[in-house]
């Protein structure tokens, strides 16, 4: 047992912690037999109810930075963290489903870019399956370090032992089921991350009174700072713990990142395709985008709670690790060891651990359909077999995990995992989403327009990216404050990025021969039948839930402004 | 096809198992150290939960049961 670590186990948490990795092996194992097509392999032989694939939506993006990251950002930055679960997220998911939806499940395609090829052509479908591959393999290395490190900051594990585990654990069944077998696990996962997460919630609450007296307790630990309010500090930079403005948030967070990541990032949009028919395609994402907003209870409010009633503060993980302080990384499990005894606890590790898994074999089967379907069958070999293909999957599953954990190790020398992955984002997912939101919702859009837009969408927030690196004055025009801060600046390289992609696209569109509308038909809004739901009863209706899902929004908005 | 329900109900009802237990042991045997509001021995609580919820969906979707 290493003298440093957080916690130790008992028996019952390790019988806990066991059981889990026996059921996720045992649901691969069981799977096996029903996945013997690319389409069983790839997407989960479109068979999965609404409620699985919204679960499975969400859960795939409940990772590793999801829980230790936000739970620390809530307590660095205070309730202003909810952005990213709330407008950073639900409109977009609703966008998803009601709009966007119908031209993905439609036109049949089995990823985003290929989606691309479809609408704009091969060479949008390369652009953008290099750049999604490359994003989502970086993407899982950072999750498997931010897991090693909390393993060997909580329980004192090796990290290479935990990256190994951790990953032969997540090869095994996803090489086993593909798709189907993550999302099966991912639900599995989802469950557990509440239940094991929740307990902080409930029992912190309980400790300090109650919501009002979690809140007075914040104010009083922060003088000085408002931690509490959701907008209206945002009137200036320098007003708020962020150092960010509301138009950063609204369009920057609110616009691009969020509808980039929730409408085009192929990790979560893989799951709404395995669904079993377009209503189903449709209201997976308002299912998930109900839960997402009820996230925060697991991951924000620990965070606050953190900074209610813990006896000592949480810094940086540099100044951390230099003056043996804990990080704000740790927030999630100080919470775990504050409150849960031996069995508890195994759940809430447990929970830890579901959460990076699920993050990992999204990552992972992601990155397999789009190697196999879309670099390997569109540039390397066209016309093999089926068979062959679910071969390439299960083998670009191995290799995909290997080289993230190739990664993982790179990514131990930086410092800042939430930074790095924000730019990540601003690279490649926000053109991303200006060059499918045109091609879906624009008939004048061209191949030509569609693929440049897309590469000096992500020419230039790479650009612009390097340009503060070199020279951090530069971010008075990036970010258009020298005050902002590493997220902010994040949040308007999106948008300029976006904007370029945006304006690339329709100025070469307008300067190259448009494609005969009969081209479009099954991809573009305006060319496309869309078969009406209008037999259906009210309450079975995707846009009924989407609008009690907005109204949800905007009241929980104004309740903490 | 098993349900995934199934598979969560089964260790869910695992969980509360372990977790109830630890908690009716812990009652005669209270830890050395114990968590901040131990009092509430939020371990029953939280065990029974997880007995009723996974009890509910094994039965509700085990495999071959007509529903």
């Amino acid at each position: 047992m290493n003298s440093n670590q957080l916690l130790s186990l008992a028996p019952a948490d390790i019988l806990v912690i066991g059981a889990y990795f026996v059921t996720v092996l045992g649901i691969g194992f069981y799977l096996k037999r029903f996945t013997t097509t690319g389409d069983d392999f790839f997407l989960a032989g479109r068979d999965m109810t609404a409620w699985i694939a919204g679960l499975s939506f969400v859960s795939a993006n409940l990772g590793a930075l999801e829980l230790m990251g936000w739970a620390g950002a809530a307590y660095q930055y205070g309730i202003l963290a909810t952005h990213w679960y709330w407008i950073g997220a639900i409109p977009a998911m609703l966008f998803l489903g009601i709009v966007m939806m119908p031209f993905y499940y439609i036109s049949k395609t089995h990823s985003v870019p290929g989606y691309l090829k479809l609408r704009f052509g091969e060479a949008a479908r390369a652009t953008s399956a290099i750049s999604f591959g490359l994003m989502t393999i970086l993407m899982s290395g950072v999750n498997m370090y931010a897991m090693a490190l909390i393993m060997q900051v909580i329980l004192g594990w090796d990290l290479s032992f935990s990256i190994w585990v951790s990953s032969l654990t997540v090869g095994v069944y996803v090489v086993l089921g593909g798709l189907l077998s993550a999302i099966f696990n991912e639900v599995l996962q989802f469950v557990l991350i509440w239940l094991g997460a929740l307990v902080i919630t409930i029992v912190g609450l309980i400790e300090t009174g109650g919501w009002s007296g979690m809140m007075a307790r914040v104010h009083q630990n922060t003088p000085g700072a408002d931690y509490t309010h959701l907008w209206s500090t945002l009137g200036h930079f320098s007003d708020n713990p962020m150092g960010i403005h509301w138009t950063g948030i609204v369009l920057g967070l609110g616009f691009v990142i969020s509808f980039g990541y929730w409408t085009t990032d192929f990790l979560v949009v893989q799951r709404v395709l395995s669904a079993k028919d377009l209503r189903s395609a449709r209201m997976a994402p308002v299912i998930g985008a109900a839960f997402k907003m009820a996230v925060p209870l697991i991951v924000i409010v620990p965070g606050l709670l953190a900074l209610a009633v813990l006896p000592f503060k949480l810094v940086g993980a540099d100044e951390a690790a230099v003056n043996h302080m804990h990080s704000y990384n740790e927030v999630l499990p100080l919470m775990l060891a504050r409150y849960c005894g031996p069995g508890l606890l195994g759940l809430g590790i447990t929970a830890l651990v579901a959460g990076f898994m699920s993050g990992m074999a999204g990552n992972v089967t992601a990155f397999s359909t789009v190697w196999t379907y879309d670099i390997y069958r569109a540039l390397i070999r066209k016309n093999a077999s089926d068979e062959h293909y679910v071969s390439m999957g299960r083998w670009s599953t191995i290799v995909g995990l290997l080289i993230s954990i190739g990664t993982a190790y790179l990514v131990m020398r930086s410092a800042g995992i939430m930074d790095y992955v924000q730019a990540l984002f601003s690279f490649f997912i926000a053109p991303l989403f200006g060059t499918v939101v045109l091609g879906m919702l624009w008939k004048r859009a061209t191949p030509a327009g569609g693929f440049w837009g897309l590469l000096l969408g992500t020419i230039a927030s790479i650009g612009m990216w390097a340009w503060v690196k070199l020279d951090p004055s530069a971010l008075r025009y990036v970010a258009m404050s020298q005050d902002a801060k590493a997220m902010a600046e994040d949040m308007y390289r999106a948008l300029w990025s976006w904007i370029v992609c945006v304006l690339v696209t329709v100025i070469v569109s307008y300067a190259t021969k448009p494609l005969p509308e009969s081209q479009l038909v099954g991809l573009v809004y305006g060319c496309t039948p869309i078969p009406s739901d209008g037999d259906l009863a009210l309450y079975r209706k995707p846009q009924f839930w989407a609008v009690l899902v907005a109204m949800g929004l905007v009241i929980l908005n104004i309740v903490v402004w | 096809m098993i349900s995934i329900w199934f598979f969560i109900g089964v260790l869910l009802l695992f969980y509360g198992v372990v977790i109830l237990g630890q908690g009716l042991y812990e009652l005669s045997s209270p830890p050395a150290k114990p968590v901040v509001l131990a009092s509430l021995h939020i371990g029953i609580w939280w065990g029974i939960l997880l007995l009723v919820l996974g009890g509910g969906y094994t039965r509700h979707f085990f495999p071959g049961r007509n529903r």
